[in-house]
């Protein structure tokens, strides 16, 4: 039995193969339409997120299969106070896979411990976020046409970005890719992140947005969020630092990929979206191609996979 | 020097260095034990100096992955009748379990009940140690 908690879970050829699968789903949907008849996935969200939520819903139905779970507020008491492992060994019994987003870091691999279903990992506290890797990479493959030698710009809070973390980790499987990193001082990336292993230091660089923008070939935004400074004055003196405005977008690549994990508050100007550089629309409705070939992958038996 | 009773039956870490004996002795929860169990300190010791020593009589099941992650330089004998059987040399685990403890409020061993705290050796020559779920560094 596999599970999805960590974006390196998969080998490179499986992420291929599923950004394939994902691709052939997207050319004749109909194919898949009975491909999880019967077949149960359950949504654990303790933290709420309605986008990632319905893309997996939406994947699992238009494969013919069915959904059960909850969400943020419906959490009763006294389910808020049972552990991850009672919970999962308790839904193990009900659904065939499941997918979990919690706010604890590590909460995914307690969940896969201990249940007898595949778990996915949908965002665990500020860790890791891989479901959403996968629709990035799908997102820069489909663009690209490749997933090495490229140079990627991740901007914003690299701190907390779970989508960053996963991101990061995952391209640097993949040979001669470069990164520049743009946050502010609080919000830098951690080290265990770009620290892969004892040796290897992925090849990286910092600076400002509009210093480095031309460099780029993929540029991923992320948000700045208010309440991750210490005093407003710091927020109001960094933020416009870190939004992408048409006027920097000058400075960049005719092919840059400019892409985001959405939602997106006022990080892209919308002035942006306009431009054909823009891609992260196209890569929300990639996000439910990647999770239906995704889904697939984990129930089928293992000697099939 | 004070006479102790060399044992005959049982465990004596040596080359502890001085002042970590009390340490190594609660580390290794030997005031939850039965056996008779001696803490020598600031022994003569041509190596270090001053060393301190602990005895442990008719015990051999120490955790010796929390003791190499202490100070690999212990040296630990095994003496069974009076004569030293056995010494192992320490090293650093590449696994550690309820030894560190993360100090990471996000992370889910903050919350988890009846979690153990796992520790994955990450760079030996560093020992750097990350969580097992958050990926935080040990020190
Ligand atoms: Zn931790």
């Amino acid at each position: 039995m596999r599970h999805l908690l960590d974006p390196t879970d998969f080998s490179i050829n499986e992420t291929g193969e599923l950004i394939r699968r994902a691709e052939e789903i997207i050319a004749n949907p109909s194919a898949v339409a009975d491909a999880c008849r019967g077949k149960i996935l359950a949504t654990l969200f303790f933290e709420p997120s309605t986008r990632t939520r319905l893309s997996f819903e939406s994947a699992m139905i238009s494969m013919g299969g069915h959904v059960i779970g909850f969400a943020g507020a419906e959490l009763s008491s006294a389910a808020k106070g049972e552990s991850v492992a009672d919970t999962i060994r308790m839904v193990s019994c009900y659904a065939d896979i499941c997918v979990m987003r919690h706010p604890k870091e590590g909460a995914a691999l307690v969940a896969a411990k201990n249940s007898s279903i595949p778990v996915i990992n949908a965002g665990d506290g500020g860790h890791q976020h891989p479901s959403q890797t996968l629709t990035d990479l799908m997102t820069i493959h489909s663009l690209k046409k490749r997933l090495n030698g490229l140079t990627v710009g991740f901007c914003g809070d690299l701190k907390f970005g779970r989508t960053v973390h996963s991101l990061f980790r995952a391209l640097t499987l993949y040979p001669d890719n470069r990164f520049i990193l743009v946050s502010p001082r609080e919000l830098q990336m951690p080290e265990y992140v770009y620290r892969a292993d004892s040796r290897a230091i992925a090849c990286v660089e910092f600076g400002n947005l509009e210093d480095v923008i031309g460099k780029m070939d993929i540029l991923y935004m992320t948000r700045v969020q208010r309440e991750r400074f210490f005093n407003e004055a710091d927020y109001v003196r960094l933020k416009d630092s870190y939004i992408l405005t048409k006027e920097k977008l000058d400075h960049a690549k005719p092919d840059l990929a400019v892409l985001h994990p959405l939602p997106r508050v006022n990080e892209i100007a919308v002035e942006v979206d306009k431009d054909d550089r823009a891609k992260y629309f196209e890569q929300a409705r990639n996000g439910k191609f990647i999770r239906m070939a995704l889904i697939e992958k984990l129930l089928k038996p293992e000697t099939e996979a | 020097m004070l006479s102790i009773d060399s044992i005959t039956h049982g465990v004596v870490l040596d080359h502890i260095a001085a002042g970590r004996g009390m340490s190594i002795f609660h580390l290794l929860k030997l005031d939850e034990v039965d056996s008779t169990v001696a803490i020598i300190k600031n022994v003569k010791s041509g190596r270090l100096g001053r060393k301190d020593m602990i005895k442990i009589e008719d015990r051999f099941d120490l955790d010796l992955d929390a003791l190499g992650y202490i100070d690999a330089n212990i040296t630990v004998n095994i003496i069974e009748d009076g004569q030293i059987k056995k010494k192992h040399n320490l090293s650093l685990p590449s696994r550690l379990t309820n030894v560190i403890i993360c100090k990471n409020p996000r992370c889910i061993t903050s919350a988890e009940q009846g979690l153990e705290h796992e520790f994955v050796l990450f760079d030996k020559e560093n020992k750097i140690y990350r969580c097992l779920y958050c990926e935080q560094e040990n020190g």
